[in-house]
């Protein structure tokens, strides 16, 4: 039987595999965007599972916002790559250094 | 309550909203030559959405379920936030209009709309999904500010990482709710408080416990604290200077109100659990905004550590966890976001020969031979920022260490202490620089009526002729902050 606690660990799972993607990527930007998107599932996964064992709704609406914002964010986030892009030629995360200090 | 009256108790987002709707239509249909028009409607919308607090947005009511608070907490942080975006819109023609190929836009004054749309929900939030939309719409909006420049390769980078570096944050904090809602059972703050305070009196729950440091380490990111302030000093640096005299003050605000609400309304029960986190950000960041800024050449980053530093003493109110403690955290915020706002008026009127901005502080050397009255104003920006009397900024961080000792927080209240005096160092080395260097060749300052009136009443509000704003200050925020307990 899948319970409450199988659904968390692969909440925990996803989201440690998002931040990790963030941190330890150095190739490329839009891999940074999927990480992103990731740590959100993540926390879908989480809201959904405790929604369902509470037998309270919430955590379903909660989720449906999740989901919404993240769709903004994410055409946010391409819309400055792409202005990035433009003005340097490149996605590369290592080149992303004109400013240091 | 009645649908209607629940609407009225949001009127001051509803005012933003419809504003930056409306606003937005014209800005399609007049394309650049509404930017103008556009701009001076979007500081009206601001003052009407300031005027409309007056009456049920500020009643101590609640509306829809208790997700919205409209208590005289949130009206004194949206009239700080209202305030500080009218300037950020106000300062902005005169800087865009000298920067080449990159024009100012109608969509910059709606994107502080919007912002504030969100951070008025952020302050005025009851409950956890209302927190995260208002933040996330104050955070789009400002990814989109921050890389405004879009010909500025600079601009385009400070977007990049604040846009990253911020989702990771939305996403940390997110975590953290959906842990606090599955071990609470709720997303009502009201609620939350019950659950912890049911907590103690068992056994701990863990869920509770790391929903707690995951919401804290999100809302600590927003509000830059170390250690999650390393987005800081390059989204600041490379933005534009209107906006990155935005982002030091107005969001500032919301986040730390935000940080407030969570911690007194939701936590409240839990203080000596998050009494740990906020005392090891606050002097963190005090230790660290103080050191890393000697270095620095360039000034918008060193008013990013000095932000950093700022909020580190902020953070002193907020560890005493009492009513006094949230009043001196409102109290310096507000003479913080003026002192703030003033120096970045001072950045902004540093022009070269040939109109392009000075941004390094070597530009500023002997500025007080050729322009008395502006170096003057750094000066007292630069002094009340390292809290020396009679200036304000002195009272303001003398009421954080009163609330500190009053909460027996005392080894916290001297660390600080110390901790600001490297601070003073480099604020002193910046007055040095105005006043003893040798006058820097290629800097044609200019300052129009408007700024340089704007600058005069920042620093007349700084110097000891604020001191009649004092008692009205001190009691309006003991009001704002008693609406908390």
């Amino acid at each position: 039987m899948i319970g409450l606690i199988h659904y968390l660990v692969v909440g925990a799972i996803l989201f440690t595999l998002g931040v990790l993607g963030i941190f330890l990527n150095r190739k490329n930007l839009i891999v940074l965007l999927m990480a992103i998107e990731l740590i959100l599932l993540s926390v879908n996964i989480n809201l959904v599972a405790f929604s369902s064992y509470l037998g309270d709704l919430v955590g379903q609406v909660f989720a449906m916002f999740v989901l919404t914002v993240a769709a903004g964010e994410a055409a946010i986030g391409l819309a400055i790559l792409v202005i990035y892009f433009r003005g340097r030629g490149s996605i590369s995360v290592d080149d992303v250094n004109r400013m240091k200090g | 309550m009645s649908y209607a009256s629940q609407l009225a108790t949001t009127l001051p987002e509803l005012v933003l909203a419809a504003g930056a709707i409306v606003l937005m239509l014209v800005a399609a249909w007049g394309g650049q030559r509404s930017t103008r028009a556009v701009s001076i409607a979007s500081v009206f919308v601001l003052v009407g959405a300031g005027i409309a607090l007056i009456g049920p947005a500020s009643s101590g009511a609640t509306a829809f379920g208790g997700m919205y608070r409209a208590d005289a907490f949130a009206a004194y942080a949206k009239v700080l936030i209202y305030a500080a975006s009218a300037i950020a819109i106000m300062v902005a023609p005169r800087f865009f209009a000298q920067t080449a190929g990159d024009n100012l836009k109608p969509e910059y004054p709606i994107l502080i709309l919007l912002s504030c749309t969100g951070m008025g929900m952020m302050v005025s939030a009851g409950d956890m999904l209302l927190l995260y939309v208002g933040l996330e719409l104050q955070s789009l909006a400002a990814y989109v500010l921050a890389s405004f420049m879009r010909r500025d390769t600079r601009s385009a980078e400070a977007g990049l990482k604040y846009f990253v570096l911020g989702a990771l944050a939305s996403g940390i904090l997110l975590y953290g709710i959906s842990l606090v809602y599955g071990f609470s059972g709720t997303t009502l703050f009201v609620d939350i408080a019950q659950a912890y305070a049911g907590d103690l009196g068992g056994e701990r729950s863990l869920g509770l416990l790391f929903g707690l440091v995951f919401v804290f380490a999100g809302i600590a990111f927003k509000m830059s604290a170390v250690p999650f302030h390393m987005w800081t000093p390059d989204v600041y640096e490379g933005a534009p200077t209107p906006v990155t005299a935005f982002f030091a003050s107005a969001p500032k605000v919301a986040a730390i109100g935000l940080g407030m609400r969570v911690a007194i309304e939701a936590m409240g029960p839990a203080t000596a659990d998050w009494r740990q986190i906020v005392i090891f950000a606050s002097l963190a960041s005090i230790v660290l905004g103080a050191v890393a800024a000697i270095g620095q050449t360039n000034i918008k980053r060193l008013l990013a550590y000095s932000s950093i530093n700022n909020v580190g003493f902020a953070l002193v109110g907020l560890a005493a966890g009492t009513p006094e403690g949230v009043a001196s955290v409102l109290f310096y915020m507000a003479i913080y976001i003026v002192m703030t706002l003033g120096s970045f008026l001072v950045v902004l009127q540093m022009r070269d020969v040939a109109g392009r901005p000075i941004e390094t502080i070597a530009g500023f050397s002997g500025l007080s031979r050729s322009h008395p009255g502006l170096a003057a104003a750094l000066a007292i920006m630069m002094f009340s920022l390292a809290g020396i009397p009679p200036l304000l900024g002195f009272n303001a961080k003398l009421e954080v260490f009163n609330a500190a000792v009053q909460a027996d927080l005392f080894v916290l209240a001297v660390v600080a202490v110390i901790g600001s005096v490297p601070g003073a160092y480099y604020y002193l080395r910046i007055v040095k620089t105005l006043y003893f260097d040798a006058p820097a060749e290629g800097v044609a300052v200019r300052t129009d009526r408007f700024e340089g009136g704007l600058l005069a009443a920042t620093a007349v509000f700084i110097s000891p002729v604020g001191w009649f704003l004092l008692a009205p200050l001190g009691a309006w925020t003991m009001t704002a902050a008693r609406s908390l307990f």
